[in-house]
């Protein structure tokens, strides 16, 4: 008995196929359960998909590298919380793909950017960081506000991440072109609908520039909503449901 | 079966295992005794941990563990422990008025720490690290103040923030700005007139006018237009948000260009609501903070 090892030992194709069953415990055990626990999804009031000018603004983000520096996900630390605000929850980013949570904090982690800043302050910003914040080392992005936004299939985008199980209605993939430029026009016919389709959305001419939708206000529009979905007020950490 | 190959190697004295490869034999060094001994330990310590923490997974769920464990309650614990620690330790910030707070040494020296490590973290992208503002955000050291620098005003004007997205933010109650008219843009003085009252506010605080620019018709167009938020002299209104024009102290820049630009496009410079965001200590705190940098009437 003692010696049954050299069974294993002696065969390589055996010795191979325990370790792989041995390395994959660990994966079993903590990856698994996260596909099939409805829980690990929190149960909020108040997430919806991204629309259309947030969502071309988040391409945006992912194009410009922007994950590189930021991070967006308030861990649920003191510290993160006093700085940034009420931890990350996992149905925020539920209808992320891909995710954007990131560890790397050159910048300041931005899951709730939403509302800190005035969009005048944005637009600066992103043109000449240092003009704002002497000590910074975020590159400027001035072309974001002169390229015009051009989203090739806004409609196949929007149906693409409903086939990834984000639940874009019929009503909202009809209207999506038109969606695109009413969210950065606030005199457009159909603003209460398009609110209607999108609670919560914020409508602004994010750019200052009523002509012209640029990818400066798509890039806001996606910069100024988030970590502002949740309905807090209906959220509580003790529930037995949202214990993490 | 090999067990019977034990033997003792002659060099080293030690036990081999009695495996035996083309004639090459392997000592059996055993672990040392404390070594395994720790090793079970950690292994007992292992399944009293799954018990009593959050571990294993479950069909529809998990073992929540007999301690009732949970991350996130620690760090909403933990966090409020520290702003309940920091309105103790200030001696009751909660209640204090913003007066009190300033009358008392132990209160004051509380909000202004407090305030400052706020500011950092919330108003220096806008303001500055040391207030001093920029182009667009106002300098709060100074003594100019758009929306007044009293305790009470500083704080209204964090709480509501100015023309944000808040229900009591304040604004110009003039029937067509939130902000300043784009008197250009909107087709309401032409060019040549622009040119006139932005030389005449120019030369209200003294500034360097353009050569051979009409001042006198720039103050006609200004008491026709410009007074009603500016004030006859142009000494402004902090009620509406208008700045005093004759301070040489400028938002946005001074020279004749930077007004031409400004009365052409309008302003409309917009600070966030932080009720909500911040807690009423915090926000108490800032004000405190903002107001002994620069404050005043």
């Amino acid at each position: 008995m003692a010696n049954r090892h050299e069974i294993l030992e002696k065969n390589s194709i055996l010795l191979s196929v325990a370790i792989l069953v041995v390395v994959a415990v660990g994966g079993l055990v903590e990856i698994v359960p996260l596909y099939y626990l409805k829980s690990t999804i929190e149960k909020v009031e108040g997430v919806r998909p991204y629309s259309p000018l947030e969502l071309a603004g988040r391409n945006i983000y992912i194009r410009e590298g922007c994950y590189n520096c930021h991070s967006q996900m308030i861990r649920p630390l003191r510290d993160e919380i006093e700085r940034y605000g009420h931890f990350s929850l996992a149905a925020e980013s539920m209808y992320d793909h891909p995710f954007q949570w990131g560890s790397k904090r050159t910048g300041p982690d931005l899951a709730r950017i939403g509302g800190k800043y005035s969009d005048e302050w944005h637009r600066e910003h992103l043109k000449a960081p240092r003009n704002l914040v002497p000590e910074s080392v975020m590159p400027g992005y001035p072309f974001l506000a002169t390229a015009s936004l051009e989203v090739p299939n806004i409609k196949g985008h929007l149906e693409t991440n409903a086939i990834v199980g984000v639940p874009y209605t019929a009503d909202q993939i009809e209207n999506a072109e038109a969606d695109l430029a009413i969210q950065a026009n606030p005199e457009a016919d159909g603003v209460d609908a398009f609110l209607e389709r999108y609670p919560k959305a914020v409508v602004r001419d994010f750019d200052g520039n009523p002509n012209e939708v640029t990818e400066m206000d798509a890039l806001l529009a996606y910069l100024q909503m988030l970590g502002t979905l949740v309905d807090f007020s209906t959220y509580s950490y003790e529930d037995q449901a949202n214990m993490r | 079966m090999a067990n019977d190959n034990k033997t003792i190697d002659e060099a080293t004295g030690t036990e081999t295992t009695g495996h035996e490869w083309d004639g090459l034999k392997e000592l059996n060094t055993p672990l040392p005794r404390w070594w395994v001994m720790v090793f079970y330990a950690c292994i007992v310590w292992a399944i009293g941990y799954t018990i009593l923490m959050p571990a294993w997974p479950l069909v529809s769920g998990y073992t929540t563990g007999f301690l009732g464990a949970s991350q996130r309650s620690q760090a909403i614990a933990a966090h409020n422990a520290a702003v309940e620690s920091r309105s103790a330790a200030g001696g009751g910030l909660v209640d204090a008025s913003l007066e009190e707070i300033q009358g008392n040494q132990q209160l004051l020296e509380f909000a202004m720490a407090n305030g400052r490590a706020a500011f950092g973290d919330n108003c220096a992208a806008c303001h500055g690290t040391g207030a001093t503002g920029a182009k667009g955000y106002p300098n709060l050291n100074d003594d100019a103040w758009l929306w007044g620098g009293s305790l009470d005003a500083i704080h209204t004007t964090i709480q509501h923030g100015i023309r944000g997205e808040d229900d009591d933010t304040r604004e110009s109650p003039v029937a067509y700005a939130i902000g300043m008219q784009a008197w250009g843009d909107d087709g309401l003085l032409n060019e040549q007139q622009i040119r006139n009252v932005s030389n005449y506010v120019v030369s209200l605080s003294g500034g360097e006018t353009e050569s051979g620019a009409d001042l006198e018709a720039g103050k006609t167009v200004f008491a026709e237009n410009c007074a009603a938020c500016h004030g006859d002299e142009g000494k402004g209104s902090q009620d509406l948000g208008a700045p005093n024009l004759t301070d040489k102290i400028w938002l946005y820049g001074g020279d004749v260009d930077t007004v031409v630009e400004t009365v052409t496009h309008g302003r409309k410079g917009v600070m966030p609501s932080w009720t909500g965001r911040l807690d009423p200590v915090t926000i108490k705190s800032l004000a405190v903070y903002v107001h002994s940098l620069g404050g005043g009437a």
